[in-house]
C-alpha cells in the first residue's frame, strides 16, 4: 500500500515523465481516500502554471 | 539540412518577434542562474542569439532549438568568467553546493507512516493570486529560499523548459537526484507559498 510520500512523489514525477500503468492505478486507488493528495496534485500545478509567467527581476 | 541559417532559426529570428521575445526571456532566466549580475546576463544572452543569428550549425527540430541556443549561451557565459577572470567555472558553482540539504524537507512535511504532517490545505483562488505584486515577491522569495541545487533544478525544469535529461547534463547529476531535486523542490515551494501566501492572507 503506497503512503502519501510515495503518492507525492509519483505525482511530482508524472510532471516530467509518463507514469506507468500501475503507478497511474495507484494514484487513482489512493486518491479515492485521500484529499489531501488531491490537493498536492492542483498544487504542484499551480506552481508549474506560476513558474511559466515568472519573470525574473533585475 | 541545407548549410547556413537554420530555417527554423530564421523563422524565429526574423519572422516571429513574439518567438524571439520567448526565446530570450527563457535564456534570459537560465543566465541568471548562473551569472548573478543582470547586465552581464543581458549581454551573454544577446551575444548567445547573435552568435546563433551567424552559426552555421543545423539542427534537426524544433524542439531542439532551445537545447541548441542554450548550448550557445552556455560558451558566452563561460566566456563571460574567463573574461572576468572569476574563479568560479560552471561545474566549481554546482560542486560547490551547500552539504546535502535533502534529508530535511521530506521529515518536516511527512511523519514516519508517510502521512502528510501538515495536510495541505485548501487554496482559494490560486489564479487571482498570479495579478497581485506581492504574490510574486512571496513567490520569488520561496523559490530563493530553495536549497540552491533544488531551485536550479526547478528553473530549469519549469522556467527554461528543459527535458530531465537535459536537466542531469546540465547539473552533471544522475536521474534519480534529479529527481529528488525536482521533487523536493516542489514540496518546499508549496509548502512556502502555503504558509507566506495562502494561509496568511486571510489573516492581512
Amino acid at each position: 500500500m503506497k503512503t502519501c510520500k510515495d503518492i507525492s512523489e509519483l505525482l511530482s514525477e508524472s510532471m516530467d515523465r509518463r507514469l506507468t500503468w500501475r503507478e497511474r492505478w495507484a494514484v487513482r486507488m489512493h486518491f479515492f481516500m485521500c484529499r489531501s493528495c488531491q490537493r498536492f496534485q492542483q498544487q504542484i500545478d499551480f506552481l508549474r502554471k506560476t513558474a511559466g509567467r515568472y519573470k525574473p527581476k533585475d | 539540412m541545407m548549410r547556413g541559417l537554420p530555417v527554423e532559426l530564421n523563422n524565429h529570428m526574423m519572422m516571429d518577434k513574439n518567438q524571439l521575445n520567448d526565446h530570450r526571456e527563457v535564456l534570459l532566466r537560465y543566465a541568471l542562474l548562473q551569472v548573478h549580475n543582470h547586465a552581464a546576463a543581458e549581454d551573454a544572452v544577446h551575444e548567445a542569439l547573435l552568435a546563433a543569428l551567424q552559426a552555421n550549425d543545423g539542427f534537426r527540430n524544433q524542439s531542439a532549438l532551445r537545447t541548441w541556443l542554450i548550448g550557445i549561451l552556455k560558451h558566452k557565459i563561460a566566456d563571460h568568467y574567463r573574461t572576468t577572470e572569476k574563479h568560479h567555472s560552471l561545474e566549481d558553482h554546482c560542486d560547490n553546493d551547500e552539504k546535502d540539504p535533502n534529508e530535511a524537507i521530506e521529515q518536516l512535511i511527512f511523519n514516519d507512516k508517510g502521512h502528510w504532517i501538515g495536510t495541505p490545505s485548501s487554496w482559494k483562488q490560486p489564479d487571482h493570486a498570479l495579478e497581485q505584486n506581492e504574490f510574486w515577491l512571496i513567490f520569488d522569495w520561496c523559490q530563493k529560499n530553495l536549497p540552491e541545487q533544488h531551485g536550479r533544478a526547478f528553473m530549469l525544469r519549469e522556467m527554461v523548459g528543459l527535458e530531465t535529461e537535459d536537466i542531469c547534463q546540465d547539473m552533471n547529476i544522475s536521474h534519480s537526484a534529479c529527481r529528488v531535486y525536482l521533487h523536493r523542490a516542489r514540496l518546499g515551494l508549496r509548502e512556502c507559498l502555503e504558509q507566506r501566501w495562502f494561509n496568511s492572507k486571510r489573516s492581512l
